[in-house]
C-alpha cells in the first residue's frame, strides 16, 4: 500500500488536462494583425508549465492527506448533488422552494436531525428571501414560472 | 501639504451618512465573519461581494463596505482563537498560542480587550502608513512599462505561491491553473474566442466571482461536512469585561514593534497577514527576557500577533492600490471587486480617482475607531454569535452565496460552474494545492499576457527586452528568490504546533 497514491493519481490527472489544454490551444484561431507573440504562445507556455508540474508531482509525490471515510465521502457527494440540483432548479422553481430543499438537506448532512433540519430549511428559505430581496434588493424571485398557476 | 488637502477631501467623502453607515455595517458583518471559526476574511469578503454589487453601490461605497468587512474580519479572527482555541482565520492562528492559555486561566476578558487594543494599534498605524507610503509608491509605479509589469505579476505569483504551500510545484501548478482559466474567452487583442469549445456562456470568460465564491465559500461547506459540523460551544467562561491597564501599558512597545514588522510583511506582494503575525510573534519571543512564558498565556504573546496581522492587513492594501498586485489572499478578492467596478488599480488611480483612494483611506481611519468600540466594550455580543451552530450557519452561507451570484448573472450555468469550483477547491486544498494563486491567476492572467504581448510588440519579438531595465531585473531576481527561499527557510519557519485544548 503506497502512502502517496493520491498525488500520483492527481499528477496523472494534471498531465492529462495539461495535454488536452495544449491540444486545444493549437486550435485557437490566429488574428489578422501581426503580433510577435500571438494568441497561442501564452496558452502554450501555461500548458507546458502545467505539464511539467504534473510530471514532477508524479515523480515526487507528497504523503497522502487524511481522506474522509466512505460515509463522509457519501455525505459530501450528497451535498454536491444537492448544490447541483439547487443550481438547476433555482431559476424554474424560484428561491423559496429550491432554498428550502437545499438548506434542509445540507443542514441534515451536518447534523442528522430531521425536524431540526426541516425547520432550518423553512426558516432560512423564507427569512433569507425577505432579507436578500427586500433588505438588499437582490434580483431573486420567491416562486418561479413553473409554479405560477 | 498635499497630504492634508487629500485627506480633507477624503473625509468629505467618508463623512456622509451613507458612507458612515456602510463602514459601520461592514465592520459589524466583518467582525461576525472573522469570529466564526473557519470563516476567514477571504471567505467573508468573497461571500459578500455579490451582495455588494446587487446593492448598486458606487465605487467608493462598495470599496468602503468591503474593506470595512476585511478590517472587521481581521479584528474578529481573534475572538474564536482566544475562546475556542480555533483560529477564526489563518492569521489568527498565532493568537491561539497565548490567547487560549490566558482564557483558561480565567483571563479571557483581559485577553480579548488587550488583543482588541493591539488590533487597533496595528490597523490604525498601518492605515497611516498606507496613507504615507502609497502615494510615494504610486509615483515609482509610473516608471513601470509592460516588461516591468510582467515581472511584477510574476513576483506576485512566486511570493504568494512560495509561502502558501509546502510544495513549490503545487504552488506553481495553482498559478498556471488560474492563468489557464483566464485564457478562456475572447482574446483581447484579436477579438477571437479562445478555448471556449463553442460554449456561449464561456465567451466572456470565467467570471472571477464565480471562481472565488466557489473556491472559498462552497469548498468550505464541504470541509464543514467532513468535520461533522463540530458544534461550536464556548469552551471558556467570559467574566466581566474590565480594561487590563497594566497589560496594555506593558505591551505598548510590543504592539509598536509588531506593527512595524507586520506592515512590512503586508507590503511585500504575496506575503500577507499570516506571515505578519507569525514574524511579529517570533520576533517578540526572541527579544523578550521571559521567553519560557510564551505559549503559557503571556499577554505580550497575545498583543504581538494581533498588532502584526492587523498591520499586515493595512500594508497589503499598498501594493494592491498602487500596482494592482494584491499583497494577500483577501486583497486578491478585493482586487476582483475593483476590477468589476471598472476601476483599474495602479498609479493612475491616485491621479484620476483621488476621491476613491482618499475616501477609502479616510473611511478606514474611521472604521478603526468603530472597530475599537465594537471589539472592546461590545465584544460580548460577538461572543454570543460564536454559538451559532454549524447546521444553521452553513446552509445560510450556501443560500447567500448562491443567491448573490445568481442575482448578478441570472444563469444556472454560472451556479453549476461555481459548484464545480467548490468541489475542485475541496480536492485541491486536501492535496495542499493552494487556492489563492488560482484566484490571482484568473484575475491577473489577461493583464499578464497583454503586458507580455505589448512588450514583444515594442521590442519586435526580442525576448531579452523583458530584462532590459534595472527595475525589471530586480523584480525577476526577487521573484526567483521569493519562490526558492521558502524551500530553505521552511525548517526555520515551521509553525509551532497549536496547544492541545485538553492539556
Amino acid at each position: 500500500m503506497l502512502s502517496n497514491k493520491s498525488d500520483r493519481i492527481f499528477g496523472l490527472g494534471v498531465v492529462a488536462v495539461a495535454l488536452a489544454y495544449l491540444v486545444s490551444a493549437t486550435q485557437i484561431p490566429a488574428g489578422f494583425l501581426s503580433d510577435p507573440v500571438g494568441s497561442r504562445t501564452f496558452p502554450y507556455i501555461i500548458g507546458s508549465i502545467a505539464l511539467l508540474c504534473g510530471i514532477l508531482i508524479i515523480l515526487r509525490p507528497d504523503e497522502d492527506p487524511s481522506w474522509p471515510a466512505w460515509p463522509t465521502v457519501a455525505r459530501i457527494g450528497s451535498a454536491l448533488a444537492v448544490m447541483y440540483v439547487f443550481a438547476v432548479i433555482l431559476r424554474p422553481l424560484g428561491f423559496i422552494p429550491s432554498a428550502f430543499v437545499a438548506s434542509t438537506v445540507i443542514s441534515y448532512l451536518i447534523v442528522p436531525r430531521l425536524l431540526q433540519a426541516l425547520l432550518t430549511g423553512a426558516g432560512l428559505a423564507v427569512g433569507l428571501f425577505f432579507i436578500l430581496k427586500y433588505g438588499l434588493g437582490l434580483g431573486i424571485f420567491a416562486f418561479g414560472k413553473m409554479l405560477a398557476f | 501639504m498635499d497630504l492634508l488637502a487629500n485627506l480633507t477631501q477624503g473625509f468629505a467623502v467618508a463623512l456622509t451618512w451613507s458612507t458612515l453607515l456602510l463602514a459601520v455595517a461592514g465592520c459589524f458583518a466583518g467582525t461576525i465573519i472573522g469570529s466564526l471559526p473557519g470563516l476567514g476574511p477571504s471567505n467573508g469578503v468573497a461571500i459578500l461581494i455579490p451582495l455588494a454589487f446587487s446593492l448598486g453601490l458606487d465605487a467608493t461605497e462598495a470599496l468602503v463596505l468591503m474593506t470595512s468587512v476585511y478590517y472587521g474580519a481581521m479584528y474578529g479572527g481573534r475572538i474564536s482563537s482566544i475562546l475556542l482555541n480555533i483560529p477564526g482565520d489563518e492569521p489568527a492562528l498565532m493568537t491561539t498560542l497565548d490567547g487560549f492559555p490566558m482564557a483558561r486561566q480565567g483571563r479571557a476578558a483581559d485577553a480579548l480587550v488587550l488583543s482588541g487594543v493591539a488590533s487597533f494599534v496595528g490597523a490604525f498605524l498601518a492605515t497611516v502608513g498606507l496613507m504615507l507610503l502609497a502615494p510615494v509608491l504610486a509615483r515609482v509605479a509610473y516608471l513601470f512599462g509592460p516588461s516591468e509589469y510582467f515581472a511584477l505579476y510574476l513576483l506576485a505569483f512566486c511570493t504568494l505561491g512560495g509561502l502558501s504551500s509546502r510544495n513549490q510545484v503545487k504552488a506553481a501548478l495553482a498559478a498556471v491553473t488560474g492563468l489557464g482559466i483566464a485564457m478562456i474567452g475572447l482574446d483581447n487583442q484579436t477579438g477571437l474566442p479562445r478555448l471556449t469549445f463553442g460554449e456561449l456562456h464561456l465567451m466572456d470568460g470565467v467570471d472571477f466571482l464565480v471562481a472565488i465564491v466557489g473556491l472559498f465559500a462552497v469548498s468550505e461547506i464541504f470541509f464543514f461536512i467532513e468535520s461533522h459540523g463540530k458544534e461550536s460551544a464556548i469552551g471558556v467562561k467570559l467574566g466581566r469585561i474590565t480594561i487590563p491597564v497594566k497589560d496594555i501599558v506593558d505591551s505598548i512597545w510590543t504592539m509598536l514593534r509588531a506593527t512595524v514588522i507586520g506592515f512590512i510583511a503586508g507590503v511585500l506582494p504575496g506575503a500577507g497577514a499570516s506571515l505578519g503575525s507569525f514574524l511579529a510573534y517570533m520576533g517578540e519571543k526572541a527579544i523578550s527576557r521571559d521567553q519560557e512564558t510564551f505559549g503559557t498565556g503571556n499577554p505580550r504573546g497575545v498583543a504581538a500577533p494581533e498588532a502584526g496581522n492587523n498591520a499586515a492587513a493595512g500594508g497589503a492594501l499598498v501594493p494592491m492600490l498602487t500596482l494592482g498586485v494584491p499583497g494577500s489572499g483577501t486583497t486578491a478578492v478585493l482586487l476582483a471587486l475593483l476590477l468589476t467596478l471598472n476601476i483599474t488599480p495602479g498609479p493612475t488611480l491616485f491621479s484620476d480617482r483621488p476621491e476613491v483612494v482618499w475616501g477609502l483611506i479616510a473611511s478606514l481611519l474611521i472604521a478603526n475607531f468603530v472597530l475599537l468600540i465594537m471589539n472592546v466594550p461590545l465584544v460580548r455580543l460577538f461572543v454570543h454569535i460564536l454559538s451559532v451552530p454549524a447546521w444553521l450557519l452553513l446552509p445560510g452561507i450556501m443560500l447567500v452565496a448562491y443567491g448573490g451570484v445568481y442575482s448578478l448573472s441570472g444563469s444556472s450555468f454560472d451556479l453549476i460552474l461555481m459548484t464545480a469550483f467548490g468541489l475542485f477547491g475541496y480536492i485541491f486544498r486536501k492535496l495542499d494545492v493552494p487556492t489563492v494563486p488560482i484566484i490571482l491567476g484568473i484575475l491577473l492572467g489577461n493583464n499578464m499576457e497583454d503586458n507580455l504581448r505589448r512588450a514583444m510588440i515594442i521590442s519586435d519579438g526580442d525576448w531579452t527586452y523583458l530584462f532590459s531595465s534595472g527595475i525589471a531585473v530586480g523584480l525577476w531576481i526577487a521573484a526567483i528568490a521569493g519562490f526558492v527561499a521558502p524551500i530553505f527557510l521552511r525548517q526555520f519557519l515551521r509553525k509551532p504546533s497549536q496547544p492541545d485544548s485538553n492539556a
